[in-house]
C-alpha cells in the first residue's frame, strides 16, 4: 500500500548540505505495523516527514519516490498533498503539549480534519469529535470537547492527538515517537490503544522510536537505521532476537530486555556519524567490532536474506555467532 | 474577575502620584495666568484681584488639596481662559483625539499584518529583507514633517483629503481624519510590523503548525487560524504599550492639522496658562494610557487562554 | 498563499559532531556593518562640516535668499539667503550631538535603577515600578513639552526633559533581565563566595546584561533626535539662528508647493537616514548576541 523507493533527503544547513535519509526503500502492507528504529539522527523522523511532505524548508527530497496506492507523492503540490494528508495519511508527533494548537479548543481541532476533508458541517464533525474521544478513551468528552491543550495531561493530550489523526479514517498513521515523552505506565496505556484502535479498524501504522521493547510491543515488522540508511529489515521477533546486523545487536545489547537476561547491558563505543561527510564504505564501520577491510570500501545496501529479511552487513553471520555465544537465560 | 480588579487596585497609588505630579509641575510653568490673561488690561490691582478670586495665592499644598477635593466629586475646576467649568470643556474636545488615535491603530493594523506576512512567510527571502528595512526608515520620520508631506501631497496636490480639521458626520470624520490617522499609523506600524514579523516567525517554527499542515489544512485557513491567531498575541501587547506612547503623540498631530481635540487644548491651555485644564487634561490622558493598556492586557487575556487559567 | 516557507521545526536536527559554525564576527553581519559604514559617513560629516563648506550657517544674506541648487549652492538657499546645504550639516551637528549626549543620563540612571530594584526586589522593586508607572502615565510628548516649557527653550532643558523621562525604558528593561540573571549559577556562586551586592551587579551580572540596553539604547537615540527635531520645529528647542533641522523644516514649509520644496524635505530625510542606520546599528547588534531571533 505504501511504497518507498530509494528516498534521498537532503538538508542544507550551515555547515554543508546534510544526507539526512541517504538511499531509504520502505514497504507497509495494510493493517501493518512498522517499526522505523534508529538513534536520533538516523534520518527515521526526517523519513516520516518525508513522506506526509512535512519537511521543514531547508530539507528536501532530492531522489525516490513514495508510492501510495500506486501514486507517486513527492512531484505533487502541496495543495494536492493536502488532500491526502488527513484522509489517506496522518502523523502523530512526540510531544503533545507543542504540537497542539495552544489558543484552539481541542474538539475543535480534532473537528477541523473532517470540516475539511470531508465536508462535514460544525455540528457533524463536533459529533464526530465526541465519537473519536470517547474511541481513544478520553473520559468525559462533551465537557472536555471545549477545553483547550493545556488544560490536559501529557497522557490525555496524546490521545487528542491519536484522535486528530483518526478523524478522518486515515489508511495509515505515521508515528514520531509518540510516547517518548510519557511516563511509562501512560506509555503503555497509548500504546495499547494504538495496538487496539490498528487491530479494529486495519489502519497500518509506522512507528519511529529508538525504543526496542516499543517496537515489539506494537509492531509486526521492524526496519533498523543508521546513518541515514537502512541496516536492517525484518520481522520483530526475529531481528531483535536474531540480529543480523552489528548495530542492531549493539541496540539491543545496550537495551534492558523483557526476553531473557543478559550478562550486562553493553552501550555501543563511539558516537554517530556526521551525514555530512558519512564514512566510507558502510557507515557503522568505525563503531563496529566486526569490521574488516571491505566493510570500509565497499558500498552496502540492503540485500535479501531468506525468511522475509534483509541486512546491509557484509559479515552478518558474525551477528549470528555473537547471539548464540550471548544467551544464558530460557 | 480579579484578574481585572488586580490591576484597577495597582492603579492606585499610581493615580495619586499622577495626581501630584500634575498639580506641581503645572505650577512650576512661569507666568502668571492673571497677567497673560489680562494682557494689556493688566494693572497691579487687576492682577492681584483676579489671583485672589482663583485662589492663586494660597499655599500649594492647600490648593492641592482643594484640587484633590473637587476631583474626588468628579469637578475639573474651572476654566481660567473660558470661565467655563474645565470638564465638559475637556469631554467636548474628547471625541475627536478617540477618533484619532482608534482610527490610527486599525491603519496600522492594516499596514503591518500584510507586511509582516510578507515578510515571515519567506523568511530572509528578498521580500523580507525589504519588510525589515521599512519599519527603520519609518521609525526615523518625525511626525510633523510626514504629517506635512501627506498634506502636500494629498491635500493641496490631489484634492483627496480636506487639508485640515475634524469634519462633519461619521464619513466626514472618516474623511478629514484619514491623513492625522494615517500619519500616526505611520509612526506606530514599524514597533508592530517588527514585533509581528518574529512572533509570525516563532508560530511557523512550532509543532502545532507541523501538525496542522499534516491534518491536510489548506494553506489559507492554516495561516488565518493557527498561524495568524497566534501570532497577534505578543503583538497586541506591543500595540498597547506603544498606542500609549502614541496618544502622547496626538499633541503634534492635532496641531499640524489642526484638529479640535485634546491634545490641541493642552498645547494652548499651556501657553495661556490656564492651569486647571492642563491638570484636567494631563489627567484624561493618563487615564486613556491607563485604559488602553488594560484594554491591551484583557485583549490578551482574550487571546490567550493559558493566559486566563494562571491566575 | 502557496508556499509558505516553514522554518526548522522546534525539534532540532541533530548536527554532525565536527560541525563548528563560523565564529560570528561583527563585520560581517551585513545590518551592522551597513549601519556602522553609514552612521559614520554622516557623524563624519557632521564633525567635519566646516571643512566641507565654506558658508556660514547663521549669517543672512538677503541678496542671495531663494537661489536653485547649482555648484555654488548644492541644495540652494533658504528664504534668508543662507546656504541649505550647510545648514543642513550644521543642523546634523546639532542635534546629533544634543542626541548623544541626551541618551548618557537616562541611560546610566536608568541601568542603575533597573538593577538595584531587579537584584534586591522587596518594597525597592516595587517603589521604583510604581514611579515607573507614573511617569509611563504621562505620554511623552506631553510631558517633554511641558517640561520644556517650564523650563524655559534651549539645550539644557532638553537634556533635563529626556533624562526625567527617558530613564524608565532602561529600567524596566535592565530590571527583566537581572530578574532573570539573579538566578543563575554564577550568582549563586558569587554569593556563597562572599561577594558583596554592588561587586556582584557591577562585574558579574551588569556585563551580561547591558547588551540589551545598548542595543535598546540605539532606538532611544533615534527618539531622542525626534523629540529635538519635533521641539525645534515648534520653536521649543535650539533657539535660532543655530542651524536646527526642526526649525528648518518649520522655516521650508510654505515653500512646499514650490520649486524650494527641498527646504523642508532634506532636513526630514537626514533625520530618516540618520534613523536609518541607528536602526540598522541596532537589529545587527541583536543578531550577533541572538543570532536569528530579531
Amino acid at each position: 500500500m505504501l511504497d518507498v523507493r530509494d528516498l534521498h533527503v537532503r538538508i542544507a544547513a550551515r555547515h554543508g548540505i546534510v544526507r539526512a535519509v541517504d538511499g531509504v526503500s520502505l514497504q507497509v502492507a495494510a493493517g501493518e505495523a512498522l517499526g522505523l528504529v534508529g538513534e536520533s539522527g538516523s534520518g527515521k523522523s526526517m523519513t516520516l516527514r518525508a513522506i506526509l511532505g512535512v519537511l521543514p524548508h531547508e530539507a528536501k527530497v532530492t531522489a525516490g519516490q513514495i508510492m501510495l496506492d500506486g501514486v507517486d507523492l513527492v512531484p505533487l503540490s502541496n495543495s494536492d498533498l493536502n488532500r491526502i494528508r488527513g484522509p489517506k495519511m496522518s502523523m502523530i508527533f512526540q510531544e503533545p503539549m507543542s504540537a497542539l494548537n495552544p489558543v484552539m479548543r481541542v474538539g475543535h481541532q480534532i473537528a477541523e480534519g473532517p470540516i475539511v476533508h470531508l465536508g462535514y458541517n460544525r455540528a457533524r464533525a463536533a459529533e464526530r469529535a465526541l465519537e473519536l474521544m470517547r474511541r481513544v478513551g478520553i473520559p468525559d468528552p462533551e465537557q472536555r470537547f471545549r477545553a483547550f491543550p493545556h488544560e490536559f495531561s501529557g497522557g490525555m493530550r496524546q490521545r487528542v492527538m491519536i484522535a486528530i489523526a483518526l478523524s478522518c479514517d486515515p489508511e495509515i498513521i505515521l508515528c514520531d515517537e509518540p510516547t517518548t515523552a510519557l511516563d511509562v505506565t501512560i506509555q503503555d496505556q497509548i500504546l495499547r490503544l494504538l495496538a487496539k484502535l490498528c487491530a479494529e479498524s486495519g489502519v497500518s501504522l509506522i512507528f519511529v522510536t529508538h525504543d526496542l521493547p516499543v517496537v515489539a510491543q506494537i509492531c509486526q515488522r521492524v526496519a533498523v537505521m543508521y546513518g541515514g540508511q537502512l541496516a536492517e529489515t525484518g520481522e520483530v521477533r526475529e531481528v531483535l532476537l536474531d540480529p543480523r546486523h552489528p548495530y542492531t545487536l549493539g541496540l539491543v545489547r545496550s537495551a534492558p530486555d523483557v526476553e531473557y537476561v543478559r550478562h550486562s547491558l553493553v552501550p555501543i563505543p563511539g558516537s554517530p556519524p556526521s551525514l555530512v561527510a558519512p564514512p566510507s564504505g558502510c557507515r557503522f564501520h568505525p563503531r563496529c567490532k566486526f569490521a574488516e577491510e571491505d566493510c570500509r570500501v565497499q558500498p552496502t545496501p540492503l540485500r535479501e536474506l531468506p525468511g522475509g529479511r534483509a541486512t546491509a552487513c557484509l559479515h552478518y553471520e558474525r551477528c549470528e555467532e555473537a547471539v548464540a555465544a550471548d544467551r544464558i537465560g530460557p | 474577575m480579579t484578574f481585572v480588579a488586580q490591576r484597577l487596585l495597582m492603579l492606585v497609588p499610581v493615580a495619586i502620584g499622577v495626581t501630584i505630579v500634575v498639580f506641581f509641575l503645572i505650577h512650576l510653568i512661569p507666568g502668571d495666568p492673571a497677567r497673560t490673561i489680562l494682557g494689556i488690561h493688566a494693572t497691579p490691582q487687576r492682577i492681584a484681584l483676579l489671583r485672589k478670586q482663583w485662589g492663586l495665592n494660597r499655599p500649594l499644598v492647600s490648593q492641592y488639596l482643594l484640587f484633590m477635593d473637587r476631583l474626588a466629586h468628579g469637578n475639573l475646576g474651572q476654566s481660567l481662559f473660558y470661565g467655563t467649568p474645565a470638564r465638559p470643556l475637556i469631554i467636548g474636545r474628547l471625541p475627536p483625539t478617540l477618533w484619532l488615535i482608534v482610527y490610527a491603530a486599525v491603519l496600522a493594523i492594516a499596514i503591518s499584518v500584510p507586511l509582516a506576512t510578507i515578510a515571515a512567510t519567506r523568511k530572509d527571502a528578498l521580500r523580507d529583507h525589504v519588510v525589515r528595512v521599512v519599519p527603520m526608515l519609518g521609525l526615523g520620520m518625525p511626525p510633523f514633517w510626514v504629517g506635512i508631506l501627506l498634506i502636500y501631497a494629498l491635500a493641496l496636490r490631489v484634492h483627496a483629503f480636506p487639508v485640515s480639521g475634524y469634519g462633519t458626520g461619521f464619513f466626514g470624520h472618516l474623511r478629514s481624519m484619514f491623513l492625522p490617522a494615517l500619519t500616526v499609523a505611520i509612526a506606530l506600524s514599524p514597533v508592530v510590523i517588527r514585533a509581528l514579523r518574529a512572533s509570525m516567525l516563532n508560530v511557523l517554527g512550532a509543532e502545532y503548525i507541523t501538525t496542522a499542515r499534516s491534518k491536510g489544512v489548506p494553506a489559507r485557513r492554516l495561516f488565518l487560524r493557527h498561524v495568524l491567531r497566534n501570532a497577534v498575541i505578543p503583538a497586541v501587547t506591543v500595540l498597547g504599550i506603544n498606542i500609549g506612547y502614541l496618544i502622547g503623540g496626538t499633541v503634534i498631530i492635532e496641531n499640524i492639522f489642526a484638529i479640535p481635540g485634546i491634545g490641541q487644548l493642552m498645547i494652548n491651555s499651556i501657553f495661556r496658562r490656564d492651569f486647571p485644564v492642563v491638570q484636567g487634561v494631563t489627567l484624561v490622558f493618563g487615564v486613556l494610557v491607563v485604559v488602553v493598556n488594560l484594554l491591551a492586557d484583557l485583549s490578551y487575556a482574550a487571546l490567550d487562554p493559558r493566559v486566563r487559567f494562571d491566575r | 498563499m502557496s508556499a509558505i516557507s516553514f522554518p526548522e521545526p522546534a525539534v532540532a536536527i541533530e548536527p554532525a559532531e565536527h560541525a563548528q559554525p563560523r565564529p560570528r564576527r561583527w563585520y560581517r553581519q551585513p545590518a551592522l556593518a551597513s549601519g556602522a559604514i553609514l552612521l559614520g559617513i554622516i557623524v563624519a560629516a557632521a564633525i567635519a562640516a566646516p571643512l566641507l563648506t565654506p558658508y556660514n550657517p547663521i549669517k543672512q544674506n538677503l541678496n542671495d535668499s531663494l537661489l536653485f541648487p547649482s555648484a555654488h549652492h548644492l541644495l540652494g538657499t533658504d528664504q534668508l539667503g543662507r546656504d541649505t546645504f550647510t545648514r543642513l550639516l550644521y543642523g546634523l551637528r546639532t542635534d546629533l550631538r544634543i542626541a548623544f549626549i541626551a541618551v548618557l543620563a537616562p541611560f546610566c540612571i536608568g541601568v542603575t535603577l533597573g538593577s538595584v530594584a531587579g537584584y534586591f526586589g522587596g518594597w525597592v522593586d516595587v517603589v521604583l515600578m510604581r514611579l515607573v508607572d507614573i511617569v509611563v502615565a504621562f505620554p511623552f510628548y506631553v510631558l517633554i513639552i511641558a517640561l520644556v516649557f517650564v523650563l524655559g527653550p534651549g539645550q539644557r532643558s532638553i537634556y533635563i526633559a529626556i533624562t526625567l523621562v527617558g530613564w524608565v525604558s532602561y529600567a524596566r528593561i535592565i530590571r527583566g533581565e537581572i530578574l532573570v540573571a539573579k538566578r543563575q549559577e554564577y550568582v549563586l556562586a558569587a554569593r556563597s563566595a562572599g561577594l558583596s551586592a554592588v561587586r556582584i551587579m557591577a562585574r558579574h551580572l551588569l556585563p551580561n546584561v547591558i547588551t540589551q540596553a545598548i542595543i535598546y539604547a540605539m532606538s532611544d537615540i533615534v527618539q531622542d533626535i525626534l523629540a529635538i527635531v519635533t521641539l525645534g520645529y515648534f520653536g521649543l528647542g535650539v533657539p535660532p539662528p543655530t542651524a536646527d533641522l526642526g526649525s528648518m523644516i518649520n522655516d521650508g514649509q510654505n515653500f512646499l508647493p514650490t520649486s524650494h520644496w527641498q527646504l523642508t524635505t532634506f532636513p526630514g530625510l537626514a533625520v530618516v537616514v540618520v534613523g536609518l542606520s541607528l536602526s540598522l546599528i541596532g537589529d545587527g547588534l541583536a543578531d550577533l548576541i541572538r543570532p536569528g531571533q530579531s
